[in-house]
């Protein structure tokens, strides 16, 4: 450490955050959406993502598949996002989907889409 | 957070191994100290989504605009499972093999500590004095009459029965059950918390409906009339 004044010290620290940042950033957002799809969308699309969350045994409409690979494949980005934030009325599905809107902001229903993105093997669109 | 916690429950623990043996005088004090090791009964400085995996218990530092003191008394007596999922129902839910629906694992939800007669009326009377100022506006429940189409509404039009279960002995869901809502809830909460329920909590997994007032009342009408049939 005497060889290494503290502010050399530091500035490599700084070097070797901002070395790993972009990676560390992707990984956290994803955390961040794995957080959230347990929190909201678990209690129905299920701990597998497969629509089997535990509210669904007494749903009319069973919640969507999202590992459903053709499905989420033939879904937009945009629709996907709009389900989130306006629920299944703004994209002409069912209302047992509740809006997001007010809980979720923005980027965190992005954060979503990306993630649904993974959990469905699909690519964006 | 952790040892804020574990604090909490060490203060729970010794005040529950006292109480046994101290005088009403105390109640009050020990009861508060008690409460605390699992429920917030003041205002969270700030809510977030961590701490609605953290925390141990439901918030009730507004549970004097919220329940109905009777069913206060009676409940810290002999207290029935109202969170089938406990207060994070994600925490314990187990994945369903093969495509089945998941279930919740009931081992891991506690069970609520019983009280004695005495010490669930002064813990209800202490309960009763927590108001959460302004968070339920006194009069927004009108208690119009009946409405053919509330029960509708209730289970089929607005999904209230897809996440809170609305018959004894139903599969627990991610809310609380509403069999019992009529005993237990206040219109005028069970009004303001369908009208925002982030206004409770910004990150409640309870979503905002954004249903208008006339559905609102028909609703929490309804709500009032779920009882438990052991009168």
């Amino acid at each position: 450490m005497r060889i290494l004044s503290r502010v050399h010290f530091y500035a490599l620290v700084a070097g070797g955050i901002a070395l790993c940042s972009f990676d560390a950033a992707t990984a956290q957002e994803s955390a961040h959406a794995v957080k959230l799809y347990n929190t909201y969308c678990v209690q129905c699309h299920g701990v597998n993502r497969d629509g089997n969350g535990i509210n669904s045994a007494v749903m009319a409409v069973k919640p969507r598949d999202h590992t459903d690979t053709k499905a989420m494949g033939d879904t937009p980005d945009e629709t996907l996002f709009k389900a989130i934030k306006g629920g299944g009325l703004a994209v002409g599905k069912s209302i047992l989907m509740p809006k997001w809107e007010g809980v979720l902001s923005d980027d965190e229903m992005k954060e979503l889409v990306t993630y649904l993105r993974v959990v469905s093997k699909t690519s964006a669109k | 957070m952790r040892i804020k916690i574990l604090i909490g429950a060490l203060l729970g623990l010794s005040t529950l191994g006292m109480a046994t043996g101290s005088g009403a005088a105390q109640a009050a004090d020990l009861l508060s100290q008690q409460c605390v090791a699992c429920h917030a009964i003041a205002k969270p400085d700030k809510t977030s989504l961590d701490r609605l995996w953290e925390r141990k218990g439901p918030d009730l530092y507004y549970a004097g605009s919220k329940f109905n003191k009777a069913w206060l008394v009676s409940w810290l007596q002999n207290p029935a499972t109202i969170r089938g999922g406990g207060v994070m129902f994600a925490k314990v839910t187990k994945a369903g093999a093969d495509h089945s629906v998941d279930t919740i694992d009931a081992a891991q939800v506690p069970a609520h500590m019983k009280l004695s007669a005495a010490d669930a009326a002064t813990a209800a009377d202490l309960l009763m004095a927590l108001k959460g100022d302004g968070l339920v506006a006194a009069g927004g429940f009108k208690n119009e009459p009946p409405n053919s189409m509330a029960s509708m509404l209730f289970s089929k039009l607005r999904g209230c029965t897809s996440c809170h279960t609305a018959k004894a002995g139903g599969a627990p869901t991610s809310g609380p059950e509403l069999y019992t809502a009529g005993d237990r809830l206040q219109p005028d909460f069970v009004h303001a918390y369908i009208t925002n329920p982030q206004k409770f909590d910004a990150h409640t997994w309870m979503p905002s409906l954004g249903l208008n007032d006339a559905d609102v009342q028909k609703l929490t009408g309804y709500i009032g009339t779920l009882k438990s049939e052991k009168k």
